[in-house]
């Protein structure tokens, strides 16, 4: 081992090491941004089509910029043509569907921030056992239960209405929620707990002034978490409403799918865009927490 | 021909200096502790030896050779880890001759050499295991096997026994100590723990901000430390720093302090420079182990003081005492009563004494 | 009273979570279950009548073509995402200088829908207008790629929707589980004299194990439940060579009125899953105990 340390090898060492990193490193690159384009590629597409106008959509290709940022299928995607019945748009169903995603995003975290509260600082004999119970509603497959909630919402007098979508999203949104929070709150020192009961607090005030206070990002995690969820829901939308109580991906897939004489593409491209611009955004800007709940809320078992 | 070399080396991480124009040198089976508070630079050095880390300024030599510019695997050295770093999807034989299969040594002389450290180190039973199979001891064992088995030039440490619990830790730098006079290694070994340094090392580098405040044997360390952080680094409880003023009369040389009229003659002490020394402002630094309740030596300088704590720690106890208004620490056997808030006699040993200027803070 | 409140609040607290759950997700599979096993058509009849809806089911040519589209795709989507997964975890591990941008660009297809995403490469694999255009302008003059209206090719125009969907998510899972490993590891490596290669193929992957697991276990699940990509991109077409199980239930439920058999259906989609999730649940659990 000895002979390794020889003065000329150093220097040949070196060099060799200097070019086959640089090498390296633009191979890196290169393959990271060739990814890039994979991804970025269909957005793209999506916005460059959505301002043409269909002459040029025939003329060109896919990637080819618009002559001119035409923004009429925008207005058409969103408001419709103006004229009456056979005019489906945009709009009444974007608002379905924040009627829908705001109390259901409110109920479910909020009934999860309870459940795990208590799942983790008022242990009791079985409560793994509960937790379970519960995380079991994260993985089932929604087919399971469509024809009995079908039924049920009948019943209930709420089938095809948004009402009636809150329920169902409320519902099956509590096992991630619970998962959530219950994650988070093991974390929190019972010592807190503690030291608020031996102050004399009751259930409700150490909730609301210790815990809650300190929430605030397993809050945002859900928050996104559930609005993403719910805001790109299809199954439950489809199936449990039709005509004027649908959320927007029914109405953007039922816009695309529908044959009138010419297909417009670019009110396609359009509609899309708008139907995924909440979640996107929310994306943007707080990414970070959307992937936080991603690796260790929904992993960890 | 130095095993270890470090030339004016400096190393900053953005605009902070992390190290500052260190000169080190290190013979062969030397055992050279660097040791110092976190965010001293220790490790920082430590990795810049083994090559996991990059220099500004100034070079490392290992054997006369540069290797400043050289890959970690070939600098012949092997590092063990605060944490142990055993991969843990391998089993003890697969982690032990990682190395020497990336240095595609020949399948013999892999199992000649994993035969006779595994012995050595008795993991021999554990070779078919995986680290979370095994003790905290067993895989710093493992750990240290792997690094001896590649008979690297120099061994280096970093803090392998912080993580052990009290009791483990004494086992095991004791098994340390033993392997090293065994096999007469050289070694860098990094720990913030003095006791440990001053068990295990030949030569001790103490630093601080970057900077070796001193590098000598352990008995020189403590004995005569050559500034007020060394003095007071060392030594459980630390020495004692009282702050006073030397004064000079012709050949005497006495210290004293406001306050009290103690003066304290200071002779056969070894001053570099024994000019201007009347009115220099000092520390007078003595051990605690070194002021005793009944005179030991002649030259014993008997001095009255009013005793305020007493700390029972099982065969000593550490007693606090008012000098002029600074404390002044002593320890004693715990068999020995003295009373509290009465004043005692004590006896300073003079011999044992360092002097340090106040302002520079170094030895005199 | 108040002390019996006080007492038992917690419990009391939980009881709606736990009620729900219990009604709408127990209960309600259960009544699939049992509806499984009746002959119920339009409407949902209670007498049992054993196991002639799964005997119906597993001689249906749709329902053999639904599997056999969830097998194909299943794998193709696995293999796809793990690797390209990997890939860039690995590449993003390098200390990149845009690490953020890219992980962004990776990420986002996640915050869309199926739907959105169905629309998107629908356009894009336009057998007129989209790829094979785009080439055929470009020069290629017998370029084809007419995948979304070809019976055998169709199944793969799902995967690759599929895939661009998912796959940045098993990109942030292991990039997160190659992070978490400390570093002193890679320097052991280093001095050992490992060549980077070596040390992510003989020591980081094989400690991804957990995260192989967790993302192997999402994306079946991801998988079983396709259901929007297909209506978006396919609708189970050209005919119904792309159609799945998810499809199948829906369609047999609410267009063809066989209640009964899309309950049969349902409960098969419910065993796959379960076969996954429960020894999966079961190995996490009780690692989390052994702690």
């Amino acid at each position: 081992m000895q002979d390794n340390l020889r003065a000329s090898s150093y220097k040949q060492l070196e060099q060799k090491s200097k070019y086959t990193n640089m090498f390296l490193r633009w191979f890196l690159y290169f393959v990271l941004i060739l990814f890039a384009s994979y991804f970025i590629f269909p957005l793209y597409v999506m916005v460059v089509t959505s301002l043409k106008t269909m002459e040029e959509i025939r003329q060109g290709t896919l990637l080819t910029w618009p002559s001119s940022l035409n923004f009429d299928s925008w207005l058409v995607a969103w408001g419709g043509r103006g004229y009456g019945a056979g005019d489906t748009f945009l709009r009444p169903y974007f608002w379905n569907s924040i009627k829908m995603v705001v109390p259901a995003v409110f109920f479910s975290t909020f009934i999860g921030a309870m459940t795990g509260y208590v799942l983790t600082k008022w242990r009791f004999k079985g409560d793994q056992w509960v937790f379970l119970f519960l995380l079991f509603g994260c993985f089932i497959p929604f087919q399971a239960i469509l024809l009995p909630m079908a039924r049920t919402l009948g019943v209930l007098g709420i089938s095809n209405s948004v009402i009636g979508l809150v329920l169902v999203h409320t519902v099956y949104g509590i096992p991630f929620t619970t998962l959530f929070f219950r994650n988070y709150y093991v974390s929190v020192p019972t010592e807190l707990v503690k030291a608020a009961r031996i102050d004399g607090a009751g259930f409700f005030k150490i909730f609301f002034k210790i815990l809650l206070p300190i929430s605030a990002p397993i809050i945002v995690v859900t928050v996104i978490w559930q609005f993403t969820q719910i805001w790109n829901d299809f199954l439950f939308g489809s199936t449990f409403s039709f005509g004027e109580a649908a959320p927007i991906q029914v109405a953007l897939n039922n816009m695309v799918l529908s044959s009138t004489s010419v297909k417009e593409y670019n009110v396609d491209m359009a509609s899309a865009i708008i139907a995924g611009i909440p979640t996107l955004i929310v994306y943007v800007l707080a990414g970070k927490y959307f992937i936080r709940g991603l690796t260790s809320g929904a992993v960890k078992g | 021909m130095k095993t270890l070399k470090i030339e004016e080396l400096s190393k900053n991480f953005g605009s902070t200096e992390v190290l500052r124009k260190i000169n080190l040198e290190i013979d062969e089976g030397n055992f050279l502790v660097l040791l110092g508070p976190s965010g001293c630079g220790k490790s920082t050095l430590l990795n810049i030896i083994a090559g996991l880390e990059t220099i500004n300024e100034g070079s490392v030599y290992i054997d006369d050779y540069n290797v400043s510019k050289v890959e970690p695997k070939d600098r012949n050295i092997a590092m063990v880890f605060q944490s142990y770093a055993l991969y843990p999807s391998m089993n003890v034989r697969e982690n032990m001759i990682f190395g020497l299969k990336q240095a595609k040594v020949s399948k013999e002389k892999i199992e000649e050499q994993l035969e006779k450290v595994s012995k050595f180190l008795q993991v021999d039973a554990l070779l078919e295991r995986k680290p979370s199979q095994l003790s905290g001891g067993q895989r710093q064992r493992v750990a240290i096997g792997r690094a001896l088995v590649r008979e690297p030039r120099i061994f280096l440490f970093d803090e392998p026994l912080s993580n052990l619990d009290a009791k483990l830790r004494v086992e095991m730098r004791r098994e340390i100590k033993k392997l090293h006079q065994q096999l007469k290694t050289t070694v860098v070994y990094v720990t913030h723990d003095q006791t440990e340094a001053m068990s295990l090392g030949t030569k001790i580098a103490i630093m601080n901000h970057g900077v070796i405040q001193q590098n000598d044997t352990p008995e020189n360390i403590y004995n005569k430390p050559s500034n007020t952080f060394v003095a007071d680094f060392i030594g459980s409880p630390s020495m004692n720093l009282i702050k006073g003023k030397l004064s000079q009369d012709n050949d005497k040389i006495y210290f004293s302090t406001e306050g009290k009229n103690f003066n304290i003659p200071i002779n056969n002490y070894n001053f570099d420079n024994t000019s201007q020394l009347d009115n220099k402002e000092v520390c007078f630094g003595i051990r605690p182990e070194h002021i005793y309740f009944k005179k030991s030596n002649e030259n014993d300088f008997e001095i009255t003081l009013r005793a305020e704590l007493s700390e029972y720690i099982g065969h000593e106890q550490i007693m606090t005492f008012d000098y002029a208004n600074q404390e002044l620490l002593a320890k004693f056997p715990s068999t020995i009563k003295i009373e509290l808030n009465k004043e005692t006699k004590l006896y300073f040993d003079l011999t044992q004494i360092s002097i340090f200027d106040s302002n520079t803070k170094e030895r005199l | 009273m108040f002390k019996w409140l006080e007492k038992n609040l917690p419990k009391i607290v939980m009881a709606p979570a736990v009620g729900l759950i219990g009604w709408f997700v127990y209960g309600f599979v259960l009544w699939t279950l049992y509806i499984s096993f009746t002959n119920s058509k339009i409407l949902p009849k209670y007498e049992l009548w054993g196991v002639g809806q799964y005997v119906k089911l597993w001689a249906s040519r749709k329902w053999l073509i639904s599997v056999d589209n969830l097998l194909v795709f299943t794998a193709l989507f696995l293999i796809f995402c793990i690797v390209i997964g990997i890939i860039l975890a690995i590449f993003l591990d390098q200390k990149i200088r845009a690490e953020g941008v890219l992980r962004t660009i990776y990420l986002y297809p996640m915050a869309l829908s199926f739907i959105v995403t169905g629309t998107a490469w629908k356009w894009i694999l336009n057998p007129s207008l989209g790829l094979q255009k785009m080439f055929i302008d470009w020069g290629f003059e017998n370029f084809t790629f007419d995948w979304l209206v070809n019976r055998e090719m169709a199944i793969y125009t799902i995967v690759i929707a599929g895939v661009w969907q998912s796959a940045g998510f098993v990109m942030a899972l292991f990039l997160a589980g190659l992070r978490s490993v400390e570093d002193e590891i890679v320097k052991a490596a280093k001095i050992d004299g490992a060549g980077l290669f070596t040390v992510y193929w003989k020591i980081l992957l094989p400690m991804m194990r957990p995260v192989f697991f967790t993302s192997f276990v999402i994306l079946v699940h991801i998988s079983i439940k396709s259901y929007d990509l297909i209506v978006a991109l396919t609708q189970g077409g050209p005919g119904i060579s792309t159609t799945m199980p998810a499809l199948f239930m829906t369609q047999a439920a609410f267009h063809k009125s066989q209640v009964g058999l899309s309950a049969a259906s349902a409960m098969m989609m419910f065993m796959a899953v379960a076969a996954v999730i429960i020894p999966y649940l079961y190995s996490e659990l009780r690692r989390e105990n052994a702690r």
